[in-house]
């Protein structure tokens, strides 16, 4: 049997690479978070800048832990495991390098670009179109690689992870490439293809699934491969594994409508995305249970390995955090969570606990093995241990508190049916002590990562690197009758196989970007007649909100609910958004929802509440936003901006671009100004704040009589 | 509405090429086996260094 054994080596320095670039931004991912943290409690925090301000960094914060922490944790744990299961060298060292710097080099375009206010807006998918291509050519690289890898696998069976991975690497792509779709306008700037309901739903659809795909199955893949590697034993029921990888496969796609419960998506769909909600604790806790029940008869190893302790905390946060998704999709615990802290605990449980617990293993298990020696210190590593711990206790815990307080706020009526906390800043200043607690979390846990780095160091500089490792093992073919699977191979390793591939991709996408939007835009008419395009002047204004990330902390949708009506004013229709592209639900509440804005103050409020939200808002934690009253407004960039957004199906004039649309920019930013005057405030006319507030008054009056502008002391916020 | 359709057939070709690959999985005799693969991951690649242990499939440590 062993006559045609071959000899081969596995690449290391990869791993190397991706576990240090792992290290690096999380540190980075981390720290950009608690600097959003701080500012919740402390609004003067962004020192004024706007690069620093919370609606910009965070969605720097959730796509460096995501796409920068974990992303490189997942490679590192693919790139070590995937060559071990498969007895195989990586199918290309060419690809794993595009891989790796193809993958920083769009981690560091995004860390330049956010804060810069270049944002698609749509959560976990805020990079501009230039790096939304990047993306789809590096992972498209990785995937090659991955499949390349198992076609020269010389371990007939694949191994339950490598399963996980495949999930990964396709759905992944196709989410990405579907909730992509955009029309550019700039070198940097584009909008969404999809309006309103329907970029909602795509949103969420992809939003879901990428937490499923990106934080979930790669790392149930790295669970049942290092787990069982750590404590050296086979994983407790290998049947079930492969039941838990099937049945979530099949089950989690279908769950992503959960998101938008209650609001103006038809009501058959949000009850689907529950239903597979609910289906998906099955296989979720059959595979905590697998992984914990792996180490049954070896919690001695636990207590002396914290390898191991991560592990367990990891696997049970997987537990945890599965369990409450599902318990979010009903309905009627939505209607109390959505919007408030809730979500964010949640998601904090399943990052913190789950990705970030998992890694640490991993890492502390992969340096000694790259290095030939032992963890420099066991006792620091337990320090980590206890520390973050603790540290994700003091962000969970008081976040929960936050969470429901809030949801429960909102809906207290007082016994003559009036809202108790009329005042949305009344519900946000009960929950600050909360914010301050979880920054001390926070800052805990990056301490714990700091103490990790420091320890994976000292253990890297008492060993000697092993670049390659050699092993050996008989090929595949010699097992079976595989003649053409050879060929296959011989004709996967030649260039050609690597360029039908990329330009299938190509082709698909083509493909998609020329039907989607003439299919939408048909379906896409106004089913309410009042309902306009923005003018000219609001456009500028909406891409100004869209820069600054108001809807980190704003939504603009009213749920069918008599806390929120009475609050808000008349629920959202769905018919109100068929001109917004992208669509600015959004998902969280640390201010007033902004749907039926328009009117309620006169603009000199706005204006005043822009330069400083605590002389209109005592005790606000908005951010100042002074630079956009001095700020001078884009007008040149205009016509591509109108261009697009006709392109994707807004209905201006042909030419209106050209000239009248100057002309009607002009003319409303002056009676902005007017208005102005007559609040006793003077602005320029050609400054970013007008468009603001033009389109702010502009939210949610299409299908209302325009009101009398309410007093200028406000019970409001 | 129009774009549900899209995603559940987006969603729907993600199902089937997951679906083909399970029935290939099963077909090809990936899980006639459910009990030596879980073993098999364990041996150290440490030990892949000596040839003596060339990591045959059905050799070792099952």
């Amino acid at each position: 049997m062993n006559t045609n054994v071959e000899t081969f080596k596995y690449d290391n320095r990869i791993v190397r690479a991706f576990a240090m670039a792992t290290i690096v931004w999380g540190v980075v991912g981390m720290s950009v978070g608690l600097l959003a943290a701080v500012q919740l409690f402390f609004p003067d925090a962004n020192l004024n800048l706007p690069f620093i301000t919370f609606g910009r960094i965070r969605p720097l914060h959730t796509n460096a832990v995501i796409f920068a922490f974990v992303g490189n944790g997942m490679f590192t744990g693919i790139y070590y495991s995937l060559q071990r299961l498969c007895k195989a060298r990586m199918f290309s060292d060419f690809l794993s390098w595009f891989n790796f710097w193809g993958w920083q080099l769009i981690i560091v375009s995004a860390a330049l670009t956010l804060p810069l206010g270049f944002t698609t807006s749509k959560e976990y998918a805020e990079l501009e179109w230039p790096i939304d291509i990047a993306i789809t050519v590096v992972w498209v690289a990785f995937a090659v690689n991955l499949f390349g890898t198992l076609v020269k696998r010389r371990e007939q069976h694949m191994y339950v992870a490598i399963w996980f991975y495949i999930a990964t690497v396709v759905t992944i792509a196709v989410l990405h490439i579907v909730n992509s779709m955009e029309m550019p306008w700039s070198a940097l700037k584009s909008y969404s293809m999809y309006a309103g309901v329907q970029d909602a739903l795509v949103q969420w659809w992809y939003g879901h699934n990428a937490v499923a795909f990106f934080l979930t199955t790669p790392y149930l893949g790295l669970m049942y491969y290092f787990l069982p590697k750590a404590a050296n034993r086979p994983v407790f029921s290998y049947r079930l594994s492969i039941i838990h990888f099937w049945a979530l496969i099949f089950l989690y796609i279908w769950a992503g409508p959960h998101h938008l419960l209650y609001t103006a998506l038809p009501d058959w769909a949000q009850s689907l995305g529950m239903l597979f909600s609910l289906m998906l604790i099955a296989p979720s806790w059959g595979g905590m249970l697998n992984g914990l029940l792996t180490l049954r008869g070896a919690w001695d190893k636990v207590r002396q390995d914290p390898m191991l302790k991560f592990m367990v905390v990891a696997v049970t946060a997987y537990g945890m955090a599965t369990l409450e998704g599902p318990a979010l999709s009903i309905k009627s615990v939505n209607s109390l969570s959505h919007y408030t802290d809730w979500t964010i605990a949640h998601a904090h449980t399943g990052a913190l606990g789950w990705n970030g617990f998992l890694t640490f293993s991993m890492l502390y298990w992969l340096f000694p093995q790259l290095y030939r020696t032992k963890l420099w210190s066991v006792k620091l590593a337990n320090y980590h241990f206890w520390i973050s711990l603790l540290g994700m206790m003091f962000y969970i815990v008081p976040i929960y508190v936050a969470g429901v307080t809030e949801g429960l706020m909102w809906k207290q009526f007082t016994k003559d049916g009036f809202l108790q906390y009329p005042n949305f800043l009344e519900t946000i200043v009960q929950v600050v002590p909360m914010f301050r607690l979880r920054a001390l979390g926070g800052t805990l846990y990056i301490l714990g990562t700091l103490l990790m780095a420091y320890n994976l160091y000292r253990t890297a500089k008492s060993g000697q690197f092993e670049p390659e490792t050699v092993a050996q093992a008989a090929p595949l073919a010699s097992h079976a009758p595989a003649s053409g699977k050879i060929k296959f191979h011989r004709l996967l390793e030649g260039k050609p196989l690597f360029f039908t591939v990329l330009s299938i991709v190509a082709i698909l996408v083509g493909g998609i970007v020329e039907i989607i939007p003439m299919y939408l835009i048909k379906e896409n008419v106004p089913t309410i007649a009042s309902v306009k395009p923005y003018t000219p002047l609001e456009v500028m204004g909406r891409d100004i909100y869209i820069r600054e990330g108001c809807l980190g902390c704003h939504s603009q949708m009213i749920r069918p609910f008599r806390s929120e009506t009475e609050r808000y004013g008349e629920y959202s229709k769905s018919g109100e958004y068929v001109y917004d592209h992208p669509f600015l639900w959004a998902s969280e509440r640390k201010g007033p929802d902004l749907a039926r804005e328009g009117g309620r103050y006169p603009d000199g409020w706005h204006f005043n509440h822009m330069d400083d939200p605590r002389s209109t808002s005592p005790g606000s934690i908005m951010p100042r936003y002074s630079w956009l009253l001095t700020q001078p407004l884009d007008t040149n960039s205009l016509p591509a901006r109108l261009k697009a957004l006709r392109k994707v199906g807004v209905p201006y004039p042909d030419g209106y671009e050209n000239g009248p649309a100057q002309k009607d920019l002009a003319a409303q930013a002056s009676r902005v100004v007017q208005n102005l005057k007559q609040g006793a405030v003077t602005a320029e006319s050609d400054r970013e704040i007008i468009a603001l507030i033009a389109y702010l008054q502009r939210l949610g009056t299409d299908i209302k009589p325009a009101p009398a502008p309410a007093p200028a002391t406000s019970t409001f916020e | 509405m129009s774009v549900i359709l899209i995603l559940i057939l987006a969603s729907l070709s993600v199902a089937v090429a997951f679906l083909i690959s399970f029935i290939w999985a099963v077909r090809s005799g990936q899980y006639e086996d459910t009990c030596t693969p879980a073993l098999r991951i364990l041996p150290d690649d440490a030990a892949e260094k000596n040839s003596a242990s060339g990591s045959k499939p059905k050799s070792s440590n099952s």
